[in-house]
């Protein structure tokens, strides 16, 4: 029979330590995902920009980056941050700044292309429109292109940051306690599986469900009546 | 005629290796109508786009205003508040009102307040003959709707030049003669303008002068009245029995 007492049992080091980060481990599930989805947005917008610029080197070397990471796996990225930098620094880096580091640089080549096509969706015609009524091209940019391009992105957006959330999960193997290494941890001792398993799948949903319930809600504000 | 609103000296312009604009010389005067017409491809659009500098001229000079904008240093962006454009396809922001597409340059780049924007805009609107679509978003507007919004937003930054690219050709025919109207009360109020068109009729009746271009060249230049009577070039004939016969 299912005994969810572990659950009730375990809940504070499942969800303040596994889920939050607070607690004696380095660790978090919303520790990492959410500053890695605000800083990686960024970082991305920057390397989108980077490949419409036209300065050759510039969108050479942001296209480079996109592809790079793309290229390569997650995981990969994680060990490199983890293994090769600190000795290459000589300087330790803990698991917290390994992990964040690790999904900031690989999720920005994704938010990167999200940005950089949002922005190519916008017909020519919109920039020449305002360019010919004197908008700079920061203006245009700011008032015509961006609020047009952000509402075509948000549908991708919202399935990377769905897919970074989950992705989090690869921290564990770095020690990284998240809510996966933290049901683990626990299962290792109370042999569980079912019970905790399920439990952090309904956590996981609960966050990414509300993540697509709130876009579409976004998505619908944003289309002009 | 030191004092042409624009005027186009040997002005040449390639695309990568295909030349569009050959040895182009042209002069338009302040008030004046410019019909400018031809078969697809001869380089229409992209005279009429070097007059605000949505394209650039690599040889030759083109003065606009007194001022040459081939030039360096020249500013692109105070040149483009002097002289309005209108596109084929109406080009409106889509995420905008009526209102806020008149509005947004002049409270911009002019720095009006939005008061005093939104009066004029409010004022063009009425010019255009749609006062109450202020608050409607452009997709709820009929085309011919949405290109009298496109000419008053242009209007808002006062140009002394208007250039209008085969404003009515994305139209359905119901809707061409409400814009050419109101092209025709601008003409008439004296605006300097440039006009790439295929409608015959708004050509005879408003401009003072026709061109005819071919493969990038101006091949004919005349007044309206010449040229439909007795088109010179074999070329121009030809376009015109095509154009006549729909
Ligand atoms: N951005 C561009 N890049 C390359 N070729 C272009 C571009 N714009 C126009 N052309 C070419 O220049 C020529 C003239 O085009 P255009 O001025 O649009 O002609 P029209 O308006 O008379 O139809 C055409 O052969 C067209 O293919
Ligand atoms: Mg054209």
């Amino acid at each position: 029979m299912l005994d969810f007492g572990v659950i009730s049992a375990n809940f504070k080091f499942l969800i303040v330590q596994g889920l939050f980060g607070l607690g004696g481990f380095a660790g978090g599930t919303l520790r990492l995902a959410i500053p890695a989805i605000v800083l990686g947005f960024v970082l991305g917008i920057f390397i989108g920009l980077a490949r419409l610029t036209p300065s050759r080197l510039i969108s050479v070397l942001a296209t480079l980056y996109v592809e790079f990471f793309r290229g390569v796996p997650l995981v990969m990225v994680i060990f490199w941050i983890w293994f090769i930098i600190p000795q290459i620094l000589r300087l330790p880096i803990p698991e917290y700044g390994v992990a964040l580091t690790a999904f900031v640089v690989f999720e920005a080549a994704y938010f990167g292309e999200i940005v950089r096509a949002g922005i190519q969706s916008v017909p020519r015609g919109q920039v020449e429109a305002a360019t010919a009524v004197g908008l700079t091209r920061a203006q245009t940019m700011r008032f015509v292109v961006l609020p047009q391009a952000i509402r075509n992105m948000v549908p991708a957006l919202v399935t990377q940051m769905i897919v970074l959330f989950k992705d989090t999960s690869l921290a564990s193997i770095i020690g990284y306690v998240d809510l996966t290494k933290a049901a683990q941890i626990v299962n290792n001792r109370e042999i569980k599986p079912f019970e905790l398993y399920l439990f952090i799948a309904v956590v996981y949903f609960i966050f990414t469900y509300s993540m697509s319930r709130f876009a579409r809600r976004f998505e619908r504000r944003l289309t002009p009546a | 005629m030191a004092d042409a609103a624009i005027r186009f000296r040997d002005v040449n312009k390639w695309f990568g290796k295909h030349q569009v604009l050959a040895d182009i010389n042209l002069a338009v005067s302040p008030g004046e109508v410019m019909v400018v017409c031809g078969p697809s491809g001869s380089g229409k659009s992209t005279l009429i786009r070097c007059v605000n500098g949505l394209e650039a001229i690599q040889g030759g000079d083109l003065v606009v205003l007194g001022e040459s904008i081939v030039r360096s240093g020249v500013s692109m962006s105070a040149l483009r508040t002097r002289v309005g454009m209108v596109f084929q396809s109406f080009n409106l922001f889509p995420h905008m009102t009526v209102l806020e597409n008149i509005m947004l340059a002049p409270v911009r780049v002019r720095g009006l307040s939005a008061t005093e924007a939104e009066k004029t805009a409010r004022t063009l609107l009425a010019r255009v003959r749609i006062p109450d679509k202020a608050e409607n978003y452009p997709a709820n507007l009929s085309g011919g709707q949405q290109q009298r919004v496109a000419i008053a937003r242009a209007l808002a930054m006062q140009p002394k030049i208007m250039l209008f690219d085969e404003p009515t050709s994305a139209l359905d025919p119901e809707m061409i003669n409400e814009v050419l109207d109101v092209m025709t009360d601008l003409a008439k109020e004296g605006m300097t303008m440039m006009v790439v068109t295929h409608e015959m009729g708004f050509a005879r009746r408003v401009a003072h002068r026709v061109v005819f271009m071919d493969a990038g060249r101006v091949v004919e230049e005349a007044t309206p009245d010449a040229f439909f009577a007795a088109p010179k070039s074999e070329r121009a004939k030809d376009f015109l029995s095509k154009i006549l016969s729909h």
